[in-house]
């Protein structure tokens, strides 16, 4: 268990008049509060602290206690006091700010020194506590992302079955409301964030909506023209391929892109490079025609 | 328990009753709607928002309570936020554009 000194925390002295408390909690309040810090794992940690901090120090008695048995907290006699102090606190009307996604709303130093949370606190505006925001990463493969499917995850112990919108991005999050933590004191449930992240094993990039790929080209098909069979992630497409293409020649085939994400019916497009190949292993015959083709 | 209306597939939420569940006076939540900050829906003479809006309200009514932030400061700060969601947004498509050149293969 960690000791906070608590003045440290407010960046005050020990002869820190309430006003002085008051105003040096709202200033750091303002400046870590999770609302403003969102995603900030820092900042609701030292909101913690400095919320703690103030619980504290702007309660005559429990800023006694705190000047008293500080540092010393672990020794025997202390927790007997300790127990003492529980049984006697009045319950004060005092402003306490509402976390929004702690997990702990106090740590274990001022849970030893103090007693479990905010028990033996007064009534705040909002004594029903929100719960916990759960994190977690999913990995999905592209062919994954390209469609609408659900999943079933196991967070916490519990399963929660989830539908992921084709089209999902590398990195982006989701909220799924109310599957993270129980509130307390009917406070609402926290909310389940569930991060993608998409590994790409296929032979096609993504860029944004739309799809990047080479596809092999043979030399007479480039040359006189044809039709070709080329893979989509939807499946194999026919294509025309122009008289005379050259290499490195980019097609766009419309709309056989990625899924654009919650819009159903949309789709990005897929951008083809062609790629000559130049046949290997000719026959006498062939490289003869080959010649006749050279000097004609 | 809030009491829940469904219209138009939308759950709404009284704002009297959010108002006295979160100890708040409806007139803050008019001078919300006044900045554009959260829409309210009238139904038969009371006064309803969209339960997607919940979650921004109550972080509104938490910068006003508990952090004292007046309502300049609250538009002001939701539109950074907003701001800053979008860059971070933006840096996500970068990072996956970067991530697609520096693999090439």
């Amino acid at each position: 268990m960690e000791y906070l000194d608590y003045y440290k925390l407010l960046g005050i002295d020990k002869t820190a008049s309430a006003k002085d408390i008051k105003s040096a909690y709202r200033k750091l309040a303002r400046k870590y509060h999770p609302d403003l810090n969102p995603n900030d794992k820092d900042a609701k940690k030292k909101f913690q602290q400095i919320n703690e901090a103030n619980e504290v120090l702007s309660d005559p008695v429990k800023r006694k206690k705190y000047d008293q048995y500080g540092k010393d907290w672990q020794h025997s006699d202390q927790f007997e006091q300790q127990n003492q102090y529980r049984q006697q606190a009045s319950g004060q009307d005092q402003k306490k700010y509402t976390q929004t996604q702690s997990g702990e709303d106090f740590s274990d130093f001022f849970e030893s020194l103090f007693g479990g949370g905010a028990a033996g606190f007064g009534k705040t505006r909002q004594a029903k506590f929100r719960g916990e925001d759960f994190n977690a990463e999913l990995q999905l493969d592209l062919e994954d992302a390209y469609s609408t499917h659900k999943r079933t995850l196991n967070v916490n112990g519990a399963k929660i079955r989830i539908t992921i919108p084709a089209g999902i991005e590398n990195g982006q999050t989701i909220k799924i409301p109310g599957h993270g933590g129980k509130g307390r004191n009917g406070g609402p449930d926290g909310d389940l964030y569930i991060t993608f992240s998409i590994a790409n094993h296929s032979r096609f990039k993504r860029l944004g909506d739309d799809l990047y790929t080479t596809v092999d080209l043979d030399l007479y098909n480039a040359v006189l023209g044809g039709e070709i069979t080329v893979d989509t992630l939807n499946g194999k497409v026919k294509l025309k391929v122009s008289p005379e293409t050259q290499n490195g020649s980019k097609i766009k085939l419309k709309g056989k892109g990625f899924p654009v994400y919650k819009k159903e019916g949309q789709s990005g497009d897929l951008y083809i490079t062609f790629v000559i190949k130049i046949p290997t292993n000719l026959t006498e015959k062939q490289r003869e025609l080959f010649k006749q083709l050279s000097q004609s | 328990m809030l009491n829940n209306i469904e219209m138009n597939s939308k759950y709404m939420v009284a704002i009297d009753e959010f108002c006295t569940s979160h100890e708040i006076e409806i007139s803050f939540i008019s001078s919300l709607q006044e900045s554009g900050l959260i829409e309210i829906t009238r139904i038969s003479n009371s006064d309803y928002i969209k339960k997607e809006q919940l979650v921004h309200l109550e972080k509104f009514v938490r910068l006003y309570y508990d952090l004292d932030i007046n309502l300049e400061g609250i538009e002001t700060i939701n539109y950074l936020l907003e701001r800053m969601n979008s860059m971070n947004e933006e840096i996500m498509t970068l990072k996956n554009k970067l991530r697609l050149y520096e693999n090439p293969d």
